[in-house]
């Protein structure tokens, strides 16, 4: 047994070109849609449109009004960051990066579009680039993903061929050039002034901001980075307009268009699918991950990703839209839920999630260099029943000591939200971890030899 | 009396250097390639030997402290030798609630070794790994470039006999 294609559901339910923007082409059978197919589906058309009928600002307007947020976890506006880019035309040489260092936990969409629509990220590259007057773009892919690299190196040697890529492209006179970068680990490296930071070869810790990248980005030139999923909406905004893109989500969302969205854990049919913006976390968890398993109940859920909070089954009312979430107290994150279940202890998940941020924290600001690592060694205590009964203090302490505006970027921020929010829904499991004896024993005391 | 340990000096082969020069033009400046040539000298040798980072700083000139610095920085160089086959088993929350922890309690069972060590035949190295992306075939793990899902303690021990 190799490598498998993956992604049974999102391949299953019903798709139309009109409402499944990003995943209607997807072939039933899970494999790769090469050039040919992706043409004959329309592919490139509304690459054709932009760098030939559009004005370079009118692509940039198109995508502002669309209302698009970056697909990555954290939301902003991809209009915005994009005018973010400089208007001074002295400074010709830019760069757009793709950011496919996908390494979230519970996180599995882009690598979905990567292996199997390769050309729908390089012609949502290829419209961006034109936007963004870039010259030159690359795909910061983490290593792991072999099959995306492959098939996405294998893809732009097919669109070099048939000029897509390179000098004048369909006659426009516009010149890109793509090229896909492998990491070589960490999860720091999805932070963006960390992923220029390893793009030019160096140890990846985030960068000061300002300046941001749209001034200052990869060898000090305008930047712009921006996730899969968020450049494979450029196309199909470009090609059926605002008005069609508006209509997509359902009409109470403050978010517009589809959203790769998922459950995962002890849930009966895991999977992604492309789904409206303001559906409830209910109907994903319900109707498309189908419920638990049988002999399973749903003990509480985050609604994207590791650096996102824990909820609890009655806010599966919540709808999945950044507001919708941010309602009940977190973040959408990256849409792809995690259902937990009656049989996890909160403290033996908690201490196995901060063990895999304190490994990742980059070690630049000390905040999180030294607090995640002390919160593992607390919660570890308390998982085996050791704990003091300072220990909640202790945790709660850390959550605010390493929350936002606290430390250098948001990974030590993204680490205690999920700790917060255990604590706050789950507090007796934590205090269950104080040890009797320990709340009547001296500190130091167990140094001393009996 | 001191003994003088006399080691080879670390020399790149020529496919080595023009494999690192080709990454260099991909790239405006020649530093941007420097993790792909610690990649280029592990893909060869199974590791990044001492020494490496001297040869491939000249190479990109820049200093090999520099080098060294990001051989240290990613989890995918090796600065130690590691066995024939990597397994790395993916840690996540979605793979704690699968089950991971079963499995590593399987490899150390049945090969002895825990994360970050390698077996005494220089078979296989463990590593833990950040979420494979696989979260609805969890517990997930990959050896070498392969990945496995829907692993279980008991299975384990059938996909390591394809890795000899």
């Amino acid at each position: 047994m190799k490598t498998f294609a993956s992604f049974g559901p999102a391949n299953r339910i019903a798709r139309t070109e009109e409402t499944h923007p990003l995943t209607w082409r997807l072939r039933d059978d899970g494999q790769p849609v090469w050039l040919e197919e992706y043409q004959q589906k329309n592919g490139y058309t509304a690459a054709r449109k932009a760098l030939l009928d559009m004005a370079q600002a009118d692509i940039v307007n198109t995508v502002k009004t669309s209302g698009l947020k970056g697909r990555g976890g954290a939301g902003f506006p991809t209009g915005v960051k994009w005018s973010l880019m400089p208007a001074d035309e002295s400074l010709n040489i830019r760069y757009l990066l793709c950011n496919a260092d996908e390494m979230e936990p519970n996180t599995w969409k882009d690598r979905l579009l990567m292996e199997q629509l390769p050309h729908l990220l390089i012609e949502g590259m290829l419209i961006s680039a034109r936007a963004l007057k870039a010259y030159r773009g690359y795909i910061f892919l983490r290593g792991e993903y072999v099959d995306a690299a492959r098939h996405l190196n294998r893809a732009i040697d097919e669109a070099k061929a048939a000029g897509l890529l390179g000098s004048n492209i369909l006659g426009s006179g516009f010149d890109f050039e793509l090229f896909v970068h492998t990491g070589a680990g960490r999860y720091i490296c999805g932070e963006e002034t960390a992923l220029i930071n390893s793009l030019e070869g160096r140890r990846a810790n985030p960068r000061a901001k300002p300046p941001f990248p749209a001034a200052v980005g990869v060898w000090g030139k305008p930047t712009c980075v921006n996730n899969v999923e968020t450049l494979c909406n450029v196309p199909a905004i470009v090609g059926n307009g605002v008005q069609w893109y508006t209509g997509l989500a359902r009409p109470d969302s403050g978010d517009h268009g589809t959203k790769l969205m998922g459950f995962s854990g002890k849930v009966k049919n895991p999977g992604i699918w492309e789904l409206p913006f303001g559906i409830t976390a209910r109907e994903l968890f319900e109707e498309y991950a189908g419920g638990m398993r049988d002999g399973f109940t749903l003990k509480c859920w985050q609604p994207g990703g590791a650096g996102t909070g824990f909820l609890l089954p009655e806010h599966l009312e919540a709808q999945m839209y950044s507001g919708g979430i941010g309602k009940v107290g977190t973040r959408m994150g990256t849409g792809l839920a995690l259902a937990v279940d009656h049989t996890i202890s909160m403290v033996s998940l908690l201490r196995n999630m901060e063990e895999f941020f304190a490994r990742e924290s980059c070690g630049w600001c000390t905040p999180c260099r030294d607090g995640l690592p002390w919160s593992v060694k607390t919660l570890r205590a308390l998982e085996r029943g050791e704990g003091r009964p300072e220990d909640l203090e202790v945790l709660a302490r850390l959550v605010d000591f390493l929350g936002p505006g606290k430390t250098f970027c948001a990974h030590a921020p993204g680490a205690v939200e999920p700790l917060g929010s255990a604590i706050k829904y789950f507090r007796s499991e934590f205090e269950a971890g104080i040890s009797p004896a320990a709340a009547v024993g001296k500190p130091g005391a167990e140094f001393v030899q009996a | 009396m001191t003994t003088l340990i006399k080691t080879d000096r670390f020399v790149l082969s020529d496919a080595e250097r023009a494999a690192i020069e080709h990454e260099m033009h991909h790239y405006e400046d020649p530093r941007a390639a420097s993790i792909e040539a610690l990649k280029i000298v592990q893909q060869a040798r199974g590791w990044v030997p001492d020494g490496a980072a001297d040869a491939i700083g000249e190479v990109l000139g820049i200093p090999a402290s520099d080098v060294e610095g990001v051989a240290t920085f990613y989890s995918q160089i090796f600065r130690q030798p590691v066995g024939r086959h990597i397994i790395r088993v993916c840690d996540s929350m979605t793979c704690y609630i699968g089950g991971h922890e079963s499995i590593l309690g399987s490899i150390k069972s049945q090969l002895g070794i825990g994360p970050g060590q390698t077996t005494s035949d220089d078979r296989f190295t463990l590593l833990p790994v950040c979420c494979l992306g696989n979260c609805d075939k969890a517990p997930a793990l990959m050896i070498d470039d392969d990945t496995f899902g829907d692993v279980t303690a008991d299975s384990v021990a059938a996909l390591l006999e394809a890795y000899p």
